[in-house]
């Protein structure tokens, strides 16, 4: 520990046993520094032993990969610092994309309307799943281990019985197409890069999401909620109210890439986006989210979406055997766990006396 | 220390005026009774002690005025109004604010962020007006300050705080906050000699500034420095009930260490 100990002498009376903290542990205290960290050791890793992503195109295609994982990450963060988990938030996509295409396609409806009723849907599930944690007092990981379940398995039955098959017609002949696309799944040229719009989004939510957490009472609400329930709810924090509304934005962002996966690819396979909700738990703890509640922030789940996007393509742009993404992701992760709870003891520990 | 209880206490309140009364309160959780026939009146300026054992009623007690479970029995009147609270933001709208022994603060959460929790400042309205973050934290400086609390940074985790110091935090914001009751919650119970001390100065100054002040604890020392009342639980039920005029520390500490039982106790070990 460097400490340095200032006494200003314009007020030495009452500040004289005030300590200013080294820039070190200063910044060792914030959530994102190991994720950073990280991020840059394995961005200039990669810089050396994959030609390939030395190009600007590679890098927003790297964006774009991180966008995807990323935007429901964003939720899946601030869920968890509210000290709370949803396993269902990597099905609700696919169930998202799904509820509009078959409604749509089969009642021959604007898939505008078809898009809004799936919000709605989603909305509804994420409501669902914050209502039982918050009324039973079960544990969310087995509550929403259950609708996970569900959803997989509805997901494939109903779209087997609605098309006779596991994926959805193609869709781009409807009405609402164009605008959809346009809103969810577009992409513009700089130069000659192309940008993915959900990038925009992503960054459009990051930004958001560190706003609410740092500047507006909810996001105070959200760190206690996650700390200490029971001092939050003695203060008069509304936290089953709290808890919900996480809970919903998991499945608002959910929705949201639904749509992006629904209107890219215009079709949907029923079994896709299982697996996906461990991706996003992984990209918030190695961004410095505490597994237990009360710590972490945006910034830092987004660095851990960049660190899947990066290393996911870069595996491959290195000509290696891209099995092995997965072997990596998990060492990234207990790494992660472990320097996060060297943080955590930092800066909950007496600093001099 | 005082200066800023006054400045923040309720003018309104007069010296020896009722704030809770209950009378024959009584809880049950299913079929087990966990307290039965309490009369107690919190007045303001006084300092009501409620002594007991591990298990005599302590908690649900104060549960009761804190608005985590409302009482099934008998009737509690806040400013001579019948209640009965069904959360904490009730009980702290009639001004009672409870500081917890173990429950007081999030303890990775900021000091300021701490001090604002539930109450915080924002400029504009609706859920995402902006925290005015530079106001809140010149103002917990501050007021921990007058209190002779100086945190070294008010930016540092609460948890890195002594015990005493988070105890005294949760007291400022409840006095800052306009609290007329104050509940504290076995305020010394994990605090050395120096650090209780510091406790019960403010629980005097919350007293003198005119609060009302619910001390619970199961140190009749303690309770004996700053109460002007004293009520002893034991299985639910009140066995003392008594002005500081009518009880000596003695009689406290020996009914505290069992009584009766305690005397019998020792003739049977003397055989």
């Amino acid at each position: 520990m460097s400490q340095t100990t200032k006494t200003p002498p314009s007020a030495p009376a009452e500040a004289s046993n005030r300590v200013t903290l080294g820039w070190s542990n200063r910044l060792l205290a914030r959530p994102e520094v190991g994720a950073l960290v990280a991020a840059i050791v394995i961005f200039v890793f990669f810089l050396i032993v994959a030609p390939a992503f030395r190009s600007p195109a590679s890098f927003f295609t790297v964006l774009y990969q991180s966008s995807t994982i990323g935007i429901v990450a964003v939720a899946v963060g601030m869920l968890m610092i509210g000290g709370e988990f949803d396993l269902s938030a990597g099905v609700i996509v696919t169930t998202a994309g799904l509820v509009n295409a078959m409604f749509c396609y089969q009642l021959g409806i604007n898939l505008i309307v078809g898009a809004v009723l799936s919000l709605v849907f989603c909305l509804a599930i994420g409501f669902l799943n914050g209502y039982l944690v918050v009324r039973t007092g079960i544990p969310s990981f087995l509550i929403t281990l259950g609708t996970f379940f569900v959803l997989q398995g509805a997901n494939l039955g109903v779209t087997k019985l609605v098309t006779g098959s596991v994926s959805t017609p193609n869709i781009n002949q409807m009405d609402g197409y164009k605008i959809l696309d346009a809103i969810f799944a577009s992409s513009f040229k700089i130069g000659s890069v192309t940008v993915e719009i959900t990038v925009l989004w992503w960054f459009l939510f990051v930004a958001l999401s560190a706003f609410i957490l740092q500047r507006t009472k909810i996001g105070n609400w959200i760190y206690a909620v996650g700390g200490n329930a029971d001092s939050a709810r003695a203060v008069g924090v509304p936290v089953k109210a709290v808890k919900i509304g996480l809970f919903m934005s998991v499945s608002f962002l959910g929705w949201f890439v639904g749509m992006h996966t629904l209107y890219k690819f215009d079709t949907l396979q029923a079994g896709n986006g299982i697996g996906n909700e461990f991706l996003y738990i992984i990209a918030a703890v190695v961004g410095g989210t505490l597994l237990t509640g009360g710590y972490g922030n945006a910034i830092g789940v987004a660095i851990g979406a960049f660190i899947f996007g990066m290393t996911s393509l870069c595996i491959v742009y290195a000509g290696w055997d891209p099995n092995w993404f997965r072997a990596f992701l998990g060492v990234m992760l207990l790494l992660a766990v472990m320097v996060n709870l060297y943080v955590k003891k930092l800066s909950t520990a007496r600093k001099v006396g | 220390m005082t200066d800023t209880l006054s400045e923040h206490a309720d003018p309104e309140l007069h010296s020896g005026e009722p704030l809770i009364e209950m009378k024959d309160v009584g809880k049950t959780y299913g079929a087990i009774r966990a307290l039965k026939g309490i009369n107690l009146t919190v007045r303001a300026g006084e300092v009501t002690c409620v002594l007991g054992d591990n298990g005599a009623g302590k908690s649900t007690l104060i549960k009761i005025m804190a608005g985590l479970h409302p009482h099934n029995e008998g009737t509690m009147k806040v400013d001579g109004k019948e209640v009965s609270f069904s959360s904490p933001r009730e009980s702290l709208d009639h001004g009672i604010a409870t500081v917890y022994q173990d429950l007081a603060v999030v303890s990775l959460m900021e000091v300021w962020r701490n001090f604002f929790l539930g109450s915080e400042l924002t400029s504009g309205r609706g859920p995402f007006a902006t925290l005015r973050i530079a106001d809140m934290k010149r103002i917990a400086d501050e007021e921990l300050r007058k209190m002779g609390v100086v945190v070294k940074d008010i930016n540092q985790p609460i948890g890195t705080l002594s015990g005493g110091q988070r105890q005294c935090v949760a007291i400022a914001r409840a006095v800052y906050f306009g609290a007329r009751v104050l509940i504290l919650d076995e305020p010394t119970a994990a605090l050395g000699v120096k650090q209780s001390g510091v406790v019960l100065k403010y629980t005097a100054a919350a007293r003198d500034a005119g609060l009302g002040v619910v001390f619970i604890t199961h140190n009749p020392h303690h309770a004996y420095l700053v109460g002007n009342h004293f009520v002893i639980l034991k299985l639910g039920q009140a066995v003392l009930d008594k002005k500081r005029a009518d009880v000596g520390l003695d009689e406290l500490t020996r009914q505290m260490a069992g009584g009766d039982e305690l005397t019998e106790l020792s003739h049977e070990l003397q055989k």
